[in-house]
């Protein structure tokens, strides 16, 4: 029978199971695929915080979205072409999301009595077999059974041959959108090379679903994208935990550092640790801490004994840390704290997307105790601006955070990665060593930008003291003077202000300079925001866009962009921070747009929103 | 540290220019004397000695030591001194901390420091009492105790330092008092040649809000009959004129009396190295005012070699430049799947 392949330009799909099927997997490898082919990309796995969640429930369900195309994209896709789904709950959890007409194809053995129980359709209903789904195209595949049959001389348990079923619908998928096995088939190589009967099945397995779409008369139409005409360069696929680990690196080789990195295991922060664990012959130093504070305590004593000093967690993390965060406010050393936001409060939503500790980076501890905060807006550039925090924490000599969120640190994209000698210098300034004849060392001493030097112990001549209690400015003994205190509170808050005139003026992202409506946001709105903005202003909307990566300071110039607009509305994932910031600090009036789901914005939403205040 | 220094130090030259600001009185100006006295003999040079301290009475000791020094946050000390020794594992690093600061709220890091075995020196100054809050009971203090904020007498079981470090798997648990000078430190040198975690319990006098809380240990006339001298390969001999021994009845200590028939030759002989015999010494713990009760041991209870965290984290960074040659940041930077587009 002959097949046909129709070219399309964009494509989102989602692949959704039991967190036990594979889905993650499933998503990532044809994900890679797919870069490697060179379409634009953007992901994002969406998954409950149970490592097994019940199986077949929807609390279970587990996702992966990809969108691919051939032209620059910036979100994984509001709603998806392709729904593939292992089981009923899936169907059922996802199902909103698939566009009118859209594919289902759908694994017919997770639609048993059981499963559509367990999924809460009510007796006797089966969405596959009452025309519920007429809006759809729906193809259904026993791929339970038919990865039985593919192994069955195989000599596995029915175990091991139930979890290559995720292979059977990757190989179909491939087929579908006419990408080759090769780089799949050197990932199982490589994955299973110690157990070859596992490696043999997953490889029939995954061909076995690729030939099935081949030969299946069911299946009449394969889709094209082309590749997507980027930027000229090299590119790579990266996820942003991946960027953040790479950029600690960079940071530490170009500063000549030695990267100390103390945390405590934290869903979605985790996963940095995992990577820069794997880079001891970078000399990286990881340290898993018994909590969160020793943490935080060890990367301050590696950061005082002259190491680039970096701690990470997640917002009930930096909760534990904040006295500590306090102690290097005080300390005046350098220190880089990352927070990969999740639903909160407490222990909230862990596996979900958030950006609401904005607010706690800046105000979350005891004291007149200011630190810098910078956020990454895409996952590619949580590489450049973990970077930007380790500059500015060692030649500002300050704490400073890192933002990111559940969203950025596991979505992934194209990265036109840098060669390390484009990549600026860090320039860490110790204090040199003294001679008994010197004068007495002043380790307060500062320079023009309020700046004192690292003074490291083992430095001949630098014995000194320092610590959380307030200390007199210049000598750094204890004081307790009031107009000392004051002087320093003020100090330690201007320290931090002048880093404004190092930093890059606010620039617009998107549309004129000074119009009806601004929409302001930061960290991980960007993609969403950035595809709306630019339909709207297609369609003629006098809109701009402006993206906020150095929340504190701000660029100095942010105040006089916003006073360029008649209307800033600052859409955030949390119930109104930034625009409390930029009301408070600019005296705008600034309306809040806000989602608290754990899921990101859509380019709709925002765009909708952009339309309805126009429209006014 | 074998490297020679080109110039001693005295112990004057370890004071600084601040002034002390402990209580008169105060059992910390004999422990400050005496680490002062005892450093410029341990040929360390002294840009590398660290004193690390968290929040309390004691924990204002690096302000008083002419080397680096952090006087850092409530408990925390023992987690700041890991990474800096992990950052920096050729520096010499003391840590000075109380019984509220760790075994309260640090007792956490300090549990977790003994088992990783980082190579410090821990100096717990024990009072049994919150000091610097003003006299609240802490987690050492004793049953009963009468304080500000257990009017009616502590219904806390305190804690047993040396038996909970020692059930953390230090490897080398000590006592000393501020009171004895010599033996404090002789203890401080056998700590600091120890490769690893070194926690030096001192009994100090709070004068202000616990006096006299070890005078029974401290005191000419009880000092002979309430104390035991642990010394390497010695038996276990106390008392007035040196006449009580201990013997080990299985696994029960018995108090024997040496004027009245007992044989010197069946007495305990102190092993520092066995670790059960440790864990019968650290149980040397009775209320002194109870019947029959032994004798509170001082000295080097427990030493054994294990590896040191530090040492372990370096020689994987050096196995694995050995192995996979130095880190390549541009080969980091690519990654294993890449594409152009021209």
């Amino acid at each position: 029978m002959s097949k046909t392949t129709e070219i399309t330009k964009d494509v989102t799909i989602l692949f959704a199971g039991d967190s036990g099927d594979g889905i993650q997997l499933t998503g990532t490898q044809f994900t890679n695929t797919t870069a490697l082919f060179g379409n634009d990309l953007s992901t994002f796995p969406n998954f409950p915080a149970e490592i097994r969640a019940p199986q077949g429930t929807l609390a279970g369900v587990s996702g992966f979205q990809l969108r691919f195309s051939s032209n620059e994209i910036y979100t994984p896709g509001d709603a998806c072409d392709v729904l593939v789904v292992m089981n009923a709950a899936a169907l059922k959890a996802n199902l909103k999301q698939l566009k009118t007409g859209g594919i289902i194809i759908a694994n017919t053995d997770g639609f048993d009595p059981k499963n559509l129980g367990l999924a809460k359709y009510p007796a006797g209903v089966n969405p596959l077999k009452d025309n519920s789904l007429e809006k759809y195209k729906v193809h259904e595949i026993d791929v339970t059974k038919m990865t039985k049959e593919c192994l069955k001389d195989s000599g596995l348990g029915i175990k091991e041959i139930d979890r290559t079923k995720n292979m059977f619908v990757l190989g179909f998928i491939l087929w579908m959108f006419n990408r080759d096995m090769d780089n799949t088939i050197k990932y199982i190589t490589d994955k299973f090379k110690k157990v070859p009967e596992i490696m043999e099945a997953n490889i029939k397995t995954l061909k076995a679903g690729y030939h099935f779409g081949d030969t299946s008369e069911t299946f009449t139409t394969r889709f094209q994208v082309e590749k997507a005409q980027l930027e000229k360069g090299e590119y790579r696929n990266i996820m942003g935990n991946q960027a953040a680990a790479i950029g600690l690196v960079a940071a530490a080789e170009r500063s000549g550092l030695t990267l100390f990195y103390g945390t405590y295991p934290i869903t979605p922060a985790s996963d940095i640790l995992h990577e820069l664990s794997r880079y001891k012959n970078f000399g990286v130093k990881t340290f898993q801490a018994e909590d969160e504070i020793a943490a935080i305590g060890s990367t301050i004593g590696a950061s005082f004994g002259g190491a680039l000093g970096v701690t990470a967690s997640s917002g009930p993390g930096i909760a534990l840390k904040g006295e500590a965060i306090g102690l290097a406010v005080m300390l005046e050393i350098p220190l880089v704290i990352i927070n990969i936001q999740r639903g909160g409060p407490s222990t909230g939503l862990p596996t979900k997307t958030e950006q609401s500790d904005l607010l706690q980076s800046l105000y979350g501890r005891n004291g007149e105790a200011p630190a810098v905060v910078i956020a990454a807006y895409s996952p590619a550039d949580c590489f450049n601006t973990v970077f930007e925090a380790c500059r500015i924490a060692v030649e500002h000599m300050t704490p400073v955070f890192f933002l990111s969120d559940g969203y950025l640190a596991n979505g992934s994209e194209p990265w036109k990665f840098p060669a390390t000698k484009d990549l600026p210098s860090i320039k860490a300034v110790f204090a040199e060593p003294r001679k008994d004849e010197d004068p007495k060392f002043m380790p307060y001493k500062r320079d023009e930008k309020l700046v004192r030097k690292w003074a490291i112990p083992g430095t001949k001549g630098l014995e000194h003291r320092v610590g959380g209690i307030e200390k007199e400015d210049i000598t750094g003994n204890i004081s307790y003077d009031p107009d000392n205190h004051e002087h320093m509170v003020k100090t330690r808050a201007q320290k931090v202000e002048n880093i404004a005139d190092t930093i890059p003026l606010q620039q617009i992202d998107n549309g004129k300079e000074k119009g009806k409506l601004l929409i302001v946001g930061w960290g991980s709105t960007y993609g969403s925001i950035k595809a709306a903005v630019r339909e709207a202003i297609e369609e003629g909307y006098d809109v701009s866009h402006a993206h906020i990566k150095y929340l504190n300071p701000f660029p100095k110039n942010l105040g006089e962009i916003l006073y360029n607009f008649d209307k800033v509305i600052v859409p955030e994932m949390n119930n109104g921070q930034l625009v409390k910031v930029l009301r408070d600090k600019y005296m705008v009036p600034a309306i809040p747009f806000n989602k608290i789901k754990g899921m990101p914005f859509s380019a709709a939403e925002i765009k909708n929103k952009i339309v309805e205040t126009l429209k006014k | 540290m074998s490297e020679t220094i080109e110039k001693p130090y005295t112990a004057k030259e370890l004071e600084t220019d601040q002034d002390v600001r402990w209580c008169p009185g105060c059992g910390d100006y004999s422990i400050l004397k005496q680490v002062q006295k005892v450093i410029p003999e341990l040929g360390i040079k002294r840009e590398d000695l660290v004193f690390v301290s968290g929040i309390g009475c004691s924990s204002r000791f690096p302000y008083y030591m002419e080397t680096f020094g952090m006087h850092s946050i409530h408990g925390r000390a023992t987690a700041i001194a890991s990474g800096l020794k992990a950052a920096r594992p050729e520096l010499s690093v003391w840590i000075v901390t109380g019984d509220g600061d760790a075994l309260s709220i640090g007792g956490n890091h300090l549990i977790h420091i003994l088992r990783k075995n980082f190579n410090v020196n821990i100096l717990l100054f024990n009072n049994q009492i919150y000091g610097l809050t003003k006299g609240q009971y802490s987690p050492a203090s004793e049953e009963g105790k009468i304080t500000k904020s257990s009017p009616m007498g502590s219904i806390d079981h305190p804690f047993n330092p040396l038996a909970l470090c020692l059930g953390a798997d230090a490897t080398f648990i000590a006592r000393t008092m501020d009171r004895d000078p010599n033996h404090l430190r002789d203890v401080l040198k056998r700590a600091n040649d120890h490769k690893g975690t070194s926690m030096v319990e001192i009994y100090q006098n709070c004068n202000v809000f616990n006096d006299g809380a070890f005078f029974i240990y401290t005191d000419k006339e009880t000092k002979a009959a309430e104390t035991l001298f642990l010394e390497q390969g010695k038996p276990l001999i106390f008392g007035e004129g040196k006449t009580k021994g201990i013997k080990l009845d299985g696994f029960k200590p018995i108090i024997v009396d040496l004027a009245n028939g007992a044989a010197a030759s069946d007495l305990w002989i102190h092993d520092e190295t066995d670790r059960v015999k440790a864990g019968l010494l650290s149980r040397f713990f009775d209320n002194p005012k109870t019947e029959g009760h032994l004798p509170r041991p001082f000295g080097v209870f427990y030493t054994e070699t294990r590896y040191c965290y530090e040492d372990a984290l370096v020689e994987q960074i050096t196995n694995s430049i050995s192995k996979s040659g130095k880190g390549d940041l541009d080969k980091l930077l690519k990654g294993s799947n890449t594409w152009k587009i021209a």
